[in-house]
């Protein structure tokens, strides 16, 4: 069987769950073969199914930005062959996989939320134009290089050999063009990761800029706190925490919009979720079209008297 | 004396019902378009760059007819110059192909010191134009800027990514990309609509790039698509009035689907 390259993204050495899940999709189509820039605990990989990781470990690739992993990994491409690609789509995730593509002069898909193997033929879904469309697409030359939005799958636990090969490469004068000077890790919030999440509970310009209310239900339910742009351009929430076109996608099973008001450019980051309620003192609130469940009334009343029922519910 | 050129591009307007072509590439001319608004940032930092010395600021865009006016917009916002790359062969052309045709186009323009990207295009816009573009002209490309300070031929700026706010460097000519977190971008003025009527604006063709109308567009493309469907309509969710009890209800609807 011929291996998938699946790059990991491990900050301090933790395995994300979006990289879990590719290793899982990696499976449908061949053998999994991590890559990991720097340290991971190898041992989640293998319990994944990773049969080979290759690991590079050097200042170089932390040192700038995309440029030294997409040369490192468009060397292992040459030298293996493999039957895909896999990244996450962060950022980073994309801009190294495009790269990746266009070094090896191979088909790229972005942002797919599916990848299913027939044979020998890969076929991906996104999701386009605020969610309101999804479309199929097959990579036409080269091996497929594929990023995969967080979520796409339930990360499943196989068995893998899980050999370690430490790798180096050659990485040109000029992928060190743009170095990272400085990089000041953010606060942990101590909720779910907001892609990650299985529900969100979100707040808006109507939250009036306190967003007690709204953590405060987000924490009745184990869930991540989200925000409209609205809400971010204010200065009450930041920009990490931004749900929509300029913000983060997310596909919760459960996604709660309180005072958002429903604009497209918030939708395109939300719609895709399982069930949608809103609460918002306009019944007619466009974000009202798109709910299984709404309730027209005042956030500041309507999410004490929830957070309670929650509790009371829970024991 | 900076020279800066900012890529941008003219996309269906996201309010409007965006659709697909028989062909299944991106119906433009079903939709009224505009000068995509992300891409507005990127105008807006490259004229505050040129603003605080002195400079030039010529605007790139590659598309069909229409895009002249998002040619327009950007020197009505007051961007010097315009060139608008245009083709029939053009149509349905990738990411891959468009940063293709941008890179070549670029190098046509020659000398410049920077080039200046939006984030993302708000059509099927996927980010990666950019780094693609940096990738064919062999440049470094500082993405993704939240806060961008030019000082001589370095390039500073601060990104807000998930895990850190990085600090992050370039020097000589380079590729960056601009995000809606840079601050507002301005409108035209009076006197900025009538100055861009005389501002010069240059028409290319592949051919005047160097480019084989084989080499772009739709049947080139290494990716495509098999086929593409509307997300099935919401069915029409219960919606209750809070009369004091809404909160209750809420969460009576959540246990219903075992979220509590
Ligand atoms: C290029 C571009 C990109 C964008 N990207 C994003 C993006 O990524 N994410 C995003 O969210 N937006 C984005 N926007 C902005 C978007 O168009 C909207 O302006 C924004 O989503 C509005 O935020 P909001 O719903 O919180 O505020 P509003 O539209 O002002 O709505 C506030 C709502 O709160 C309700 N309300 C007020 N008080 C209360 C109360 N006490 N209790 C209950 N309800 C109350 C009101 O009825 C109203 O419906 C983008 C726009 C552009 C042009
Ligand atoms: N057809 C085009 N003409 C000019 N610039 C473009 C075009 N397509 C993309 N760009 C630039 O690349 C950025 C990212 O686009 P995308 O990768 O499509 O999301 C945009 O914000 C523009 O600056």
């Amino acid at each position: 069987m011929t291996e998938v390259l699946v790059l990991i993204d491990a900050p301090d050495g933790k395995v994300t769950k979006p990289s879990l899940e590719l290793l899982t999709i990696a499976r449908r189509i061949g053998e999994p073969s991590a890559v990991v820039f720097g340290d991971a605990d190898t041992g989640v990989l293998a319990e994944h199914g990773a049969e080979k990781i290759y690991t590079y470990d050097d200042a170089v690739y932390s040192d700038y930005l995309v440029g030294p992993k997409a040369e490192a990994l468009t060397q292992l491409v040459g030298e293996v062959s493999p039957a895909a690609v896999l990244t996450g789509s962060s950022t980073e995730g994309k801009e190294i996989s495009a790269r990746v593509a266009l070094k090896t002069q191979s088909g790229w898909i972005g942002d797919a939320v599916d990848v299913q193997a027939d044979g020998g033929t890969i076929t991906t879904t996104q999701s386009v134009f605020a969610g309101n469309f999804t479309v199929q697409s097959q990579v036409t030359q080269g091996a497929p290089v594929i990023s995969v939005k967080p979520n796409s799958v339930a990360p499943e636990a196989a068995a893998g050999a899980g050999t370690v090969e430490a790798k180096t490469a050659d990485i040109s004068d000029g992928a060190k063009g743009a170095k990272i000077t400085s990089s000041k890790e953010k606060a942990a919030s101590g909720r779910p990761e907001l892609t990650e999440a299985a529900i969100v509970v979100s707040g808006g310009r109507g939250t009036g800029g306190d967003f007690t209310e709204v953590e405060a239900f987000a924490d009745s339910l184990g869930a991540a706190v989200g925000a409209s742009r609205a809400a971010v351009d204010s200065g009450w929430y930041p920009h990490s925490f931004q749900v929509g076109q300029t913000g983060k996608t997310v596909s919760p099973q459960l996604y709660v919009a309180n005072g958002i008001s429903g604009a497209i450019q918030h939708r395109a980051g939300m719609q895709t979720s399982k069930t949608i309620v809103a609460v918002n003192k306009d019944d007619e609130a466009p974000i009202f079209e798109l709910v299984d469940f709404g309730v027209v009334g005042d956030l500041k009343a309507v999410l004490p008297q929830a957070t309670d029922e929650v509790k009371k519910r829970k024991g | 004396m900076t020279k800066i050129v900012v890529a941008v591009k003219y996309v269906p307007d996201a309010t409007a019902d965006r659709t697909f072509s028989a062909d299944n590439t991106v119906d433009r001319a079903g939709v009224d378009g505009l000068l995509s608004e992300l891409d507005e940032y990127a105008v807006e930092q490259a004229l505050q760059t040129v603003e605080a010395g002195d400079g030039e600021v010529v605007v790139l865009t590659v598309g069909p007819d229409q895009a002249a006016d998002a040619v327009r917009k950007a020197l009505q916002m007051g961007a010097d110059s315009g060139i608008h790359v245009q083709d029939d062969a053009i149509h349905g052309s990738d990411a891959f192909a468009t940063s293709e045709i941008l890179a070549k186009a670029i190098e046509k323009v020659g000398d410049y010191d920077l080039l200046f990207f939006g984030m993302a295009s708000t059509d099927a816009g996927l980010g990666v134009v950019p780094t693609l573009v940096a990738e064919r002209l062999g440049l470094p490309a500082v993405t993704f800027a939240s806060e961008i300070t030019v000082d001589g031929d370095t390039v500073k700026i601060r990104r807000d990514g998930d895990v850190a706010t990085q600090e992050i460097e370039g020097t000589g000519k380079l590729v960056v990309s601009v995000t809606d977190q840079t601050g507002e971008a301005r409108y035209p003025s009076f006197k900025g609509i009538m100055a861009a009527k005389k501002k010069p604006v240059e028409e290319w063709s592949l051919a005047d790039l160097g480019l084989d109308a084989g080499s772009v567009g739709l049947d080139n493309a290494w990716t495509k698509v098999e086929s593409f469907e509307p997300r099935p309509p919401r069915t029409a969710g219960e919606i209750v009035t809070d009369e004091g009890d809404g909160g209750a209800k809420l969460v009576e609807f959540l246990a219903s689907k075992k979220f509590v």
